[in-house]
């Protein structure tokens, strides 16, 4: 009832532009894996090449460890939850749900009973008379996923199903297909250009730019320990300063910039010669008047304070004019700093991390 | 109403209203009213019109069921020749209908969903560009293609496909030329109420079907072809009504055993001079029609308002 997924040196050109380059992956049966990228970085191409709608130009896809060349869509054990969800307005609830098994000729006793099963189990109950256009968002969105569950599938494709959602019924959906991958055991493969659906819901995610993985990691990895710039700053907010690595011993060394040297780590691959940049995420950041030892320090003064009830984000800048932000937790008895006020940012060596620039840094500095 | 009041104001307003309903009542409604009420008088000299012999009644209608025998592989039945026409008629427009449905389906799907953007506008221009030309000259090219000896017959004699020029007219009970030139004039009158519905079918759902194991057939007997019912229809009732009423390419195209009932109707006004009777004819056509294509529309569960999109 699942399958591996793997992608040997995948790469698809569509006539001179190359959407997918060189991706290699392998997903484990019964993952919760995403795909996360900003739209244009080929998240997309990947899927319909898994679901077999177009062919990969070089490499290899394999579903369950066998080769997918040359299958059709209609021959691989893969079901897809579109973007739109693409019911069928024409047909039923249930007809919907059992489009799949009447097209392998199941008789309708089957099809009834096999999607009022798969309806209990999308919690969804007595609409299977109704048509798609009669329900909600929500329950147009558990109906494709029963209709998707009823093929059997070995592997569920999630093109951005949850984004036409509003916000509180995107955060129960994403609970409830968690919970309902862990249910059927069955491999999802999910594609978002939403970091918090794709951090909340994986097992791992693979963040994509440019038509290349970035990083291929779990989610607290990938925010915590980012392997290079694009990845810092596409997940998750991020303080930036450019500068050059002035000294370097094992995983630390001196990064100066034009507001002051500080102590770092280093990340992946970051060496001396390396071009690359300094982040420090909001949260790691705090307010002092006087410099704090063991900290780096960096004088700034408080533009803006945005409250958002369980946090407020501070807005500011130093002395170099470069926007910086901080998140403070919610305590009424230590507020953020005033508007206008001039203060000091401590952060921790340990949480100041230089990495490398990629190719896709510049490219989403661009953007 | 009152946006156009606002708009134009009163005179302009009341010029384009008027204009309006001087062309519906005077040109339209009249004209038909006096047709219609004239089918129920019987055809009489200029002395007699008015007089004690100009009464209502509808013998112009029954003269199609007038008594002659039509022998038929040594049956007889009581069918008069203008009953037979009549039933061809109708019988032909619908395979005319049927052909062009076959025809334009592939190529409508092909359009809406295969061909590119920029292929499709030249598509498109190859396809409307044989509508500049007049239906007349048209129904002619076909008529000196279809020719016995003409280009077609000689061409495949040529290749020694066939040895002796061939009838291309002559086939079906003598209709084949007539299905032939009713396709090719009105083909169009479907394809596009069907390339409109299919565009307007999200691929997605092409895909969705697909992906959930369905055969290229079972996605266009299960998905395609239901959300296109509309475009169908429409197209359907627009050749059917096209071809029923189309003169022009039956007398060109037809053969010496066959005859299409609007030149019935023609023959009965102009050659007979009898307006009451070919009116009579015509209110028939028109009436058999509307029956046919609302019971049609009835069994394929067409509403009118899917035939407006």
């Amino acid at each position: 009832m699942t399958a591996s997924v793997e992608l040997r040196g995948v790469s698809m050109d569509f006539d001179k532009y190359r959407a997918v380059d060189n991706v290699s992956v392998k997903i484990e049966p019964g993952e919760f894996f995403s795909f996360l990228g900003p739209s244009g970085c080929g998240k997309t191409t990947i899927l319909r090449m898994v679901s077999g709608f177009i062919e990969p130009t070089q490499g290899q896809v394999l579903i369950g460890g066998q080769d997918m060349r040359g299958i059709g869509p209609n021959k691989r054990p893969t079901a897809m939850i579109f973007q739109n969800l693409a019911l069928f307005p024409l047909m039923t609830v249930w007809e919907n749900i059992a489009f799949g098994l009447e097209v392998r000729g199941a008789d309708k006793a089957a099809r009834r009973a096999k999607a009022e099963q798969l309806l209990d189990l999308v919690e969804l109950q007595g609409v299977a008379e109704r048509l798609p256009a009669q329900l909600s968002g929500g329950q147009r969105q558990r109906v494709a996923i029963a209709r998707a569950l009823a093929v059997e599938p070995k592997l569920m494709l999630l093109d951005e199903p949850l984004s036409a959602l509003d916000l509180k019924l995107r955060q129960h959906m994403r609970a409830e297909l968690r919970a309902i991958q862990k249910r059927t055991n069955v491999t999802f493969i999910y594609i978002t250009h939403d970091q918090g659906e794709a951090l909340a819901m994986s097992d791992r995610v693979a963040v994509m730019s440019r038509g290349q993985i970035q990083q291929v990691d779990v989610p607290q990895k990938i925010y915590n320990t980012p392997t290079n710039g694009f990845v810092a700053s596409f997940v998750g907010e991020n303080n930036k300063f450019s500068g050059t690595l002035t000294s370097v011993s094992k995983a630390e060394g001196k990064f100066k910039t034009d507001v002051g040297s500080f102590s770092v780590t280093l990340g992946e691959g970051v060496s001396r010669e390396s071009k690359c940049r300094l982040y420090v995420r909001p949260e790691h950041v705090e307010f002092t008047l006087k410099p704090k030892t063991g900290f780096n320090s960096v004088p700034i003064t408080v533009e803006d304070v945005s409250f958002e009830g369980n946090f407020a984000v501070v807005h500011m800048r130093d002395k170099a004019a470069r926007r910086l932000l901080a998140e403070v937790r919610n305590d009424p008895a230590r507020p953020p700093p005033a508007v206008g006020s001039a203060t000091n940012i401590v952060f921790a060596p340990d949480k100041a991390l230089v990495l490398l620039d990629s190719e896709a840094t510049a490219y989403a500095e661009k953007e | 109403m009152n946006e156009l009041l606002r708009r134009y104001g009163k005179p302009l307003t009341g010029l384009a209203v008027f204009l309006t309903a001087f062309w519906l009542l005077f040109l339209v409604i009249l004209p038909y009213f006096d047709m219609f009420a004239s089918s129920f008088r019987p055809y009489l000299p200029a002395v007699d019109v008015g007089g004690p012999k100009d009464v209502y009644s509808l013998n112009n209608y029954l003269t199609i069921f007038e008594n002659a025998d039509w022998h038929f592989f040594g049956f007889t039945f009581p069918m008069t020749i203008h009953l037979w026409v009549f039933i061809l008629t109708i019988l032909f427009s619908c395979l005319t209908t049927i052909v062009s449905l076959l025809m334009c389906y592939p190529l409508a799907y092909f359009m809406a969903k295969v061909i590119s953007p920029k292929g499709l506008a030249t598509f498109l221009l190859l396809l409307v560009v044989p509508l500049w030309v007049s239906e007349l000259l048209r129904a002619f090219a076909w008529f000196i293609v279809l020719a016995f000896k003409g280009p077609l017959s000689l061409t495949l004699q040529n290749l020694g496909v066939i040895a002796e020029p061939i009838r291309w007219t002559w086939g079906l009970w003598g209709y084949s030329g007539v299905l032939i030139g009713l396709t090719y004039a009105y083909i169009l009158f479907m394809l596009f109420p069907l390339y409109n519905a299919m565009t307007s079918l999200d691929t997605n759902q092409i895909e969705a079907a697909e992906d959930l194991g369905a055969k290229w057939w079972q996605t266009h007997w299960r998905v395609i072809i239901p959300h296109s019912k509309p475009g169908i229809a429409s197209g359907s009732v627009t050749v059917f009504m096209l071809a029923v009423g189309s003169i022009l390419v039956p007398t060109l195209l037809n053969s010496p055993s066959s005859s299409w009932f609007t030149e019935v109707i023609y023959n009965r006004m102009f050659d007979q001079n009898d307006w009451n009777g070919g009116a009579a004819y015509a209110f028939l056509l028109l009436l058999v029609c509307i029956f046919f294509v609302t019971g049609m529309m009835r069994y394929f569960r067409v509403g009118l308002a899917d035939i407006a999109k």
